[in-house]
C-alpha cells in the first residue's frame, strides 16, 4: 500500500518536474526555433511551430556582420577571470568568516548582501568616472575587476554556508595531528568543500557571462563581450527578430554546453547543504 | 583520459585558436551607431572608405535607447570611446550648446553643405552652426490599404483630416477577420507613443508649453486630442494597442491586418518589400492628417545624424568619415549596389531632384511631409521650445516617458482622459519647476 502511495508521487512529482522544466526552457527553445526562420516567418500570427522553410541565412547574416569570435574570447576571458579573481579573495574571506567569526560577522555579511540592493545605475557615474581616471574604458582588466567585484557578495555568501557545513571538528582532529593553518586549508577543508567551491565557480561564470550592464556600459569596440553582440542586434525600428534570435543562440550556447557538462557538479553543489 | 575531459580540452584549444588579431591601421576611428538597416548596410561598404583613406573603422552598434545612455555617459565624463557618435535631432541642439559637439563649420566645398535639407539642417544646428550631419531622415505619413479602400467604395486624399481618417478607419475595420481599422502607437516611451501623441496634439491645436512653460495639458486641444485618439482606437483599433510601438505596428501591417498605419516614412521601404510583406503590392501613401481647420500635421521630423564628441584625438579622420558616408557619392554608391528604393532617405535635396529617385513610388510622400515639418514653428500657439515630436530641451525625455505612461493607462483602460491629463499637467509642472525653468 505505501509502495503504491509513494509511485503515485513518484509519478506525480516527475510530471510536475517536467512541466516546471519545459515551461523555463521554452523561451530558449522558441529563440533557437526562431534564428532558423526568415523574417517574415518569424512574426507570423499564429506562431509557426512547423512548417516553415528552415534556413540558415540568419546565421551566415550574422556571422558576416561580426565577428563573432572577438566576443566570445572577451566573455571566456571577463567570465573566467572575474571568477578566478573572485575565488581566490572570497575563500580566505568566508573561511575566516565561517571557522573564526567575530562579533560583527553576520553584520558584514549583511552588509556585503546590502550593496547587491543597490541598482547598478545608481554608480554608473562613479565607476565611469573610476574608470575614466584609471584608463579602464573598454579594457578587459577593468571589467574583470567590476564583474568580481558586484559578484563577490554571492561567491563569499556561498562560500560561507558551504563551509559552515563543514563539522569544526574535523578541522580540530587535523591540528590535533599536527597541520598547520595551510596543510589544513590544502588537506582537510579543501577537499570538503570542492563540490560547494565548484558550483560557486558555475554559478559566478554564469553571472558574469550574462552581466549586461557594466558589459554595455564600460566597453566599445575592443573589450566588448557576447552581451554587446546581442545588444547590436536588437532594433526598435525594423524586424530583425530572427537574426536577434540567431544572435543570441550563438551567444548562449557555450554556456548552455557548459553548464550540460557540469550538470552533475552543479546539483551536488546545490543541494549540498541539504544532503551533507 | 575520458571523453568529456578530452572534448572540453580541445574545445578550449579551438577557442584559443580562433581568437581573432584586430587588424592593424595607422588611424582607427570607432563609432557608435543604432541597429537600422541603413546604417548596417554602411558598415558593409567601410572597407572601400578604409581602402581610399588608409583609416580604419570600429563599429559599435547599440540598440537606440543603450546607445543614448552609452553615449551621454561618455561624453559627459569625458570617456573618449568614440570618435564618431550616431545621434538624433533631440539630442543635437541641446549637445551643440554645451559644446560637446565638433561645430561642422568647415566642410569640404564637394561636400555641398547646402545640399542638405533645410528642415534637417534647422533641426541638427544650434544658432545657426551645424553640430551633425544627417545620415537618413524621416517624417511620418498614411500608410494604407489601396486594395481595402477600394473594397471600401473610398479614395484616400494626398492630404486627409483626422475625420476622413476615422471614416476610412471605421470602413475598413472587420475584426472577425482580424483585420483592424487603424494601427497606430500606444506603447509609452517619449520616443514611442508619447512622440505619436504629441504630434496628434499639434494637429488638434494643442501645445507642450506655453511660452513661459507652464504646462498645457488642462487647455480644451489636448483634451480634444486624447479623446479623440482613444475613441478611434478603441473602435476600430487592435485589441492592446496600448503596447503596441513602430515594430508591433510593422507586424501587424505586414501581416494585412491594419487598414491604415501612421508612422515613420522609413516604414515605407519595410511594407513594400515583397520579402518580409504580405500587402507590398497595395500600399497608398498620404499626408498625416490634421484636425478640420488646424493649420499644422501630425507629421515628426527625425534624423539620425553624425556627430563628433568634443575631445576626440581623431577629429580629422572623423570628419573624413562624416563628409564621406553623407555624401551624394555615397548615395550613388548605394543606388548602383542595392537598388534606389536602398538608399539613404530624407538627407539631401539632390536625391530628390534624381528623376531615378522619384520613380521609388514612396519617394514624393516622404520629401512632402519632410518639408511639411518645422521644427522651429510646430505648434499653432508660440512655444518656447524648438522640435515637432519632442521638446528639445535635456529634461523632455524623463517628463514625456511619465506622461506617455499616464496616456497608456488610458488606452489599456485604467483611468480616464480626464484623470490622466490632470496628472500630466501636475507632474509636468513639478518636474519644470524643479528644473527651474518656472
Amino acid at each position: 500500500m505505501a509502495r503504491a502511495v509513494s509511485t503515485r508521487r513518484k509519478i506525480a512529482m516527475t510530471t510536475l518536474a517536467w512541466i516546471v522544466g519545459l515551461v523555463i526552457f521554452f523561451p530558449i527553445f522558441w529563440t533557437i526555433l526562431t534564428s532558423f526562420k526568415t523574417e517574415a516567418q518569424a512574426i507570423n500570427n499564429p506562431p509557426l511551430f512547423w512548417g516553415f522553410d528552415f534556413t540558415l541565412e540568419n546565421y551566415a547574416v550574422v556571422q558576416e556582420r561580426s565577428d563573432y569570435m572577438r566576443y566570445l574570447w572577451n566573455s571566456v576571458i571577463i567570465a573566467g577571470g572575474s571568477t578566478i579573481l573572485g575565488v581566490l579573495v572570497a575563500v580566505p574571506a568566508a573561511w575566516s568568516m565561517a571557522f573564526v567569526p567575530s562579533r560583527r560577522t553576520k553584520d558584514i555579511l549583511l552588509w556585503m548582501l546590502s550593496t547587491k540592493m543597490l541598482p547598478a545605475v545608481g554608480v554608473l557615474y562613479p565607476i565611469s568616472l573610476i574608470f575614466v581616471e584609471f584608463n579602464l574604458l573598454d579594457t578587459r582588466g577593468g571589467l574583470i575587476l567590476v564583474l568580481m567585484l558586484i559578484n563577490l557578495p554571492i561567491i563569499v555568501w556561498m562560500l560561507y554556508t558551504y563551509f559552515r557545513e563543514i563539522p569544526v571538528d574535523i578541522l580540530e582532529a587535523a591540528r590535533m595531528d599536527g597541520a598547520g593553518l595551510r596543510e589544513e586549508i590544502l588537506y582537510v577543508l579543501t577537499p570538503m568543500a570542492i563540490p560547494g567551491i565548484a558550483s560557486t565557480v558555475l554559478l559566478n561564470v554564469i553571472l558574469a557571462w550574462n552581466e549586461a550592464f557594466w558589459t554595455l556600459n564600460l566597453t566599445a569596440a575592443t573589450a566588448a563581450p557576447l552581451t554587446a553582440f546581442i545588444a547590436s542586434y536588437s532594433s526598435p525600428e525594423g524586424l530583425f527578430y530572427a537574426k536577434l534570435s540567431a544572435a543570441s543562440t550563438m551567444a548562449i550556447a557555450p554556456i548552455l554546453i557548459l553548464g550540460w557538462f557540469s550538470q552533475k557538479q552543479l546539483v551536488r553543489g546545490l543541494t549540498f547543504g541539504a544532503v551533507k | 583520459m575520458s571523453m568529456t575531459t578530452a572534448l572540453r580540452a580541445s574545445s578550449a584549444l579551438a577557442l584559443c585558436a580562433f581568437a581573432s588579431v584586430a587588424s592593424a591601421q595607422d588611424t582607427t576611428i570607432t563609432i557608435a551607431t543604432v541597429n537600422n538597416g541603413d546604417m548596417i548596410r554602411m558598415q558593409g561598404y567601410t572597407d572601400l572608405f578604409t581602402e581610399e583613406t588608409g583609416i580604419g573603422v570600429e563599429w559599435v552598434t547599440l540598440e537606440e535607447n543603450v546607445l543614448r545612455q552609452r553615449v551621454t555617459t561618455d561624453i559627459t565624463t569625458n570617456g573618449g570611446q568614440f570618435d564618431i557618435m550616431t545621434i538624433g535631432m533631440y539630442e543635437t541642439p541641446i549637445w551643440g550648446a554645451n559644446g560637446w559637439l565638433v561645430p561642422l563649420d568647415d566642410l569640404s566645398e564637394e561636400y555641398d553643405v547646402d545640399d542638405i535639407l533645410p528642415a534637417m539642417r534647422g533641426g541638427l544646428s544650434h544658432d545657426g552652426t551645424l553640430y551633425a550631419a544627417p545620415f537618413y531622415g524621416e517624417s511620418s505619413m498614411v500608410m494604407y490599404r489601396t486594395d481595402l479602400m477600394e473594397e471600401a467604395g473610398m479614395e484616400m486624399p494626398k492630404a486627409p483630416t483626422w475625420q476622413f481618417i476615422e471614416e476610412a478607419a471605421a470602413a475598413m475595420n472587420d475584426p472577425e477577420n482580424e483585420v483592424y481599422g487603424i494601427c497606430l502607437r500606444g506603447k509609452p516611451g517619449w520616443g514611442e507613443g508619447g512622440a505619436f501623441i504629441t504630434v496628434t496634439a499639434n494637429s488638434f491645436g494643442a501645445r507642450w508649453f506655453d511660452e513661459d512653460w507652464n504646462a498645457q495639458f488642462d487647455q480644451p486641444e489636448w483634451k480634444e486630442a486624447l479623446s479623440f485618439f482613444v475613441e478611434l482606437m478603441n473602435n476600430y483599433g487592435p485589441p492592446g494597442y496600448a503596447t503596441n510601438g513602430f515594430n508591433e505596428n510593422l507586424s501587424l501591417f505586414q501581416q494585412g491586418k491594419c487598414g491604415m498605419w501612421i508612422d515613420a516614412t522609413v516604414a515605407a521601404s519595410f511594407v513594400t518589400n515583397p520579402d518580409d510583406s504580405t500587402v507590398a503590392d497595395s500600399v497608398g501613401f498620404a499626408l498625416a492628417p490634421n484636425a478640420e481647420g488646424v493649420e499644422k500635421r501630425a507629421n515628426w521630423l527625425w534624423a539620425w545624424a553624425l556627430a563628433i564628441p568634443a575631445g576626440t584625438q581623431q577629429e580629422h579622420a572623423a570628419k573624413q568619415f562624416i563628409e564621406w558616408a553623407t555624401s551624394k557619392e555615397y548615395i550613388e554608391l548605394v543606388a548602383e549596389n542595392e537598388g534606389w528604393a536602398n538608399v539613404p532617405p530624407g538627407a539631401r535635396n539632390s536625391l530628390y531632384e534624381n528623376p531615378k529617385y522619384q520613380e521609388v513610388p514612396f519617394a514624393e510622400m516622404t520629401l512632402e511631409s519632410i518639408n511639411a515639418a518645422d521644427p522651429t514653428d510646430p505648434t499653432v500657439d508660440p512655444v518656447p521650445y524648438v522640435g515637432i515630436q519632442f521638446v528639445a530641451i535635456p529634461e523632455f525625455a524623463g517628463i514625456a516617458t511619465e506622461v506617455s505612461q499616464e496616456f497608456a493607462e488610458v488606452y489599456a483602460g485604467q483611468q480616464s482622459v480626464d484623470e490622466a491629463l490632470e496628472n500630466a499637467q501636475a507632474l509636468t509642472n513639478d518636474a519644470m519647476e524643479a528644473a527651474g525653468y518656472r
